[in-house]
């Protein structure tokens, strides 16, 4: 090995630079904001087009409807806070975005318990529920910066709502040699045979360390980051069934309403497999460094070592 | 012809008389009272206290083009209170934006002319609404988006003295002051009552002149909406405001034109009966 290892960064650092790159491209790009641009790092991009940033103060709600209409006239509109507050324009986003399936993308950072000192209040476990309900609304999850970066910039290209959580702690870049972030398709991480595990955002790199920890067991997991949710691969998620006959869904969200009630119910119609699910069990969080509270709230390669296991042992 | 001043920001509009205005304001009423006859559902009360402030907009003030719909320099009216349907849709039949016999399909199974409001169904309807609070945000954003792009056109939001409760409507106000948007016209219909109950008993929301005038805006307050001279007077009064937002607070009857609907809070939400809609077309008749 010559080459060292990128730095850590956090997937909410992508935002303002690629939006200001693609701004520079010729896109035709508003950015608005809720007095928290520094944290989404969306207020760069005010340092080079300051016409095109607009805040708003501390008002989510007028923030979404504003950019409904700033979006009419044809501009791809961002928004961005922290996702805990994007919930507070959720009749706005439904109404007044979702409904008229505008160009606008809500990019909500500190999304997930990793969000950590700032404790329960600040820790979104149930954004991708909300967001996922909202029609029209595709939903992306990226692993890292890198993946963030091209998440934000299919987004600006692609015409309707998108929702793409972004996450405070720098973590692992796992897309050194580039990213490959397809919308709506799964991103195969590691081929294997015996079982697929299938996470997104933070919990990708904690999957694939449980799928090296099986493989001393001589479990072959397949790992697959499902960044978009919404709308999600479902031929992906069948071919999992079908080749490796069990399926883990590991996600930094409720498990009752996150991407393992969705990839449950797809294939229960598709192609039923033993599934076991690691998540965040029905309660709160807590302040904490953000990996202590990931570890706190179950959300550790071990939880889904050991979830492998019980899929596999249900095999028939 | 009336002797409407032409505004510095555009080409003027063809403005019409006042006989014509009134005749045009009645036909307007009467589409109202028999789209929600018909269908059995909708809300006339607010919009018969609306109809005369549509109807001068419409006629004096807008600079729009019903045969381009889309024509990116027009003006923007956008309905807040996106329950009263009846009164824009009519409005928007009445100056060609489709026939008049499509008001006939008012809340049936497969119209385009909805419950509330959806953008661009038909083209003319310029925002989605029914969750209250939402227009002059949206307005807002139309404007800041205009600027941006060198438009020089006006956003008319119409809201009702009910939906003030929102909190959003507050946001929307402080923003619009905050960025210095003018060509943002916000309309109240003050007729009083809300879903339940009169808004006095619900929520007070008054003094609502000193409030607007708190968060920034010019307002011209206590206008008589039934009186299409003074309608058209403080239109134009709020068109030519520079420098930031306007709102004008018009006085209305809700159900007005209706006798029995007048003032009533029961015709908030509520169709006429078989007898009751004979008697508001009688009232509603030319001469």
């Amino acid at each position: 090995m010559t080459s060292t290892a990128p730095a850590p960064a956090a997937t909410r650092e992508a935002l303002g630079p690629t939006l200001i790159r693609l701004q520079q491209e010729g896109l035709d790009l508003v950015v608005c904001d809720a007095d928290l641009g520094n944290s989404t790092s969306a207020r760069a991009f005010r340092n080079e087009f300051p016409e095109r940033f607009f805040t708003f103060g501390i008002a989510e709600q007028n923030m979404v409807s504003a950019a409904a209409g700033i979006a009419t006239l044809g501009s791809s509109v961002f928004v961005s806070t922290f996702a805990v507050f994007a919930e507070h324009a959720y009749d706005q986003l439904r109404m007044a975005v979702a409904q008229p399936n505008l160009n606008i993308t809500f990019v909500a950072s500190h999304g997930g318990v990793s969000a950590g000192e700032d404790g329960a209040s600040a820790q979104s476990i149930e954004d991708i529920a909300v967001m996922s309900s909202l029609v029209n609304f595709r939903v992306i999850v990226p692993a890292d910066v890198v993946e963030s970066a091209a998440a934000v910039e299919a987004a600006a290209r692609t015409p309707g709502p998108f929702y793409i959580r972004t996450a405070r702690a720098k973590t692992s870049v796992l897309y050194a040699d580039g990213p490959r972030f397809e919308l709506g398709k799964a991103t195969p991480m590691r081929d294997g045979g015996d079982v697929t595990l299938i996470s997104y955002g933070l919990m990708v790199e904690r999957t694939l360390e449980a799928a090296e920890s099986l493989a001393g067991e001589g479990i072959d997991a397949r790992v697959l980051n499902m960044a978009t949710i919404r709308p999600l691969d479902v031929d992906a998620l069948e071919a999992a069934a079908r080749e490796t006959g069990a399926i883990v869904v590991a996600e930094e969200h409720l498990m009752h309403s996150g991407l393992g009630a969705m990839a449950a119910q797809a294939l229960a119609t598709r192609h039923p497999v033993p599934m076991e699910f690691v998540g965040v069990d029905n309660r709160y969080g807590e302040s904490g460094t953000w990996s202590e509270v990931m570890d706190v709230m179950g959300l550790t390669a071990d939880r889904i070592t050991e979830a492998a296991r019980r899929a596999v042992a249900r095999k028939a | 012809m009336s002797t409407i001043p032409e505004s510095g920001w555009g080409t003027p509009v063809v403005t019409e008389t006042q006989p014509d205005l009134s005749a045009r304001a009645r036909r307007i009423r009467r589409h109202i009272v028999q789209m929600v006859y018909e269908v059995k559902s909708g809300h006339p009360g607010g919009s018969l206290s609306a109809t005369d402030i549509l109807t001068v907009l419409y006629s004096n003030l807008l600079k729009h083009d019903p045969q381009r719909p889309d024509w990116p320099e027009r003006d923007r009216f956008v309905m807040s209170k996106g329950h009263c349907t009846p009164a824009q849709y009519a409005t928007l039949a009445e100056f060609g934006y489709f026939d008049v016999e499509e008001l006939a399909t008012f809340r049936r199974l497969g119209t385009r002319l909805q419950g509330h409001s959806v953008l661009g169904s038909p083209q003319g309807v310029e925002n989605t609404a029914g969750s209250l609070g939402m227009g002059l945000s949206f307005g807002l954003g139309i404007r800041l988006a205009a600027r941006l792009k060198g438009l020089d056109n006006h956003v008319y939001v119409m809201m009702g003295d009910g939906e003030q409760d929102e909190g959003q409507v507050w946001e929307a106000a402080m923003a619009s002051a905050h960025h210095s948007i003018d060509g943002l016209v916000a309309l109240v219909d003050r007729n009083g009552i809300q879903n339940d109950d009169f808004t006095a008993a619900t929520m007070s929301t008054e003094p609502l002149d000193e409030k607007y005038r708190a968060f920034g805006w010019d307002v011209r307050s206590s206008v008589d909406g039934h009186d299409l001279a003074a309608v058209e007077q403080a239109l134009i009064w709020a068109r030519d405001v520079r420098g930031g937002p306007a709102c004008v607070i018009f006085d209305t009857v809700k159900g007005k034109g209706v006798s029995f609907m007048e003032n009533n809070p029961t015709f908030h939400g509520a169709p006429p009966s078989d007898e009751q809609f004979e008697l508001a077309m009688s009232e509603l008749a030319d001469d």
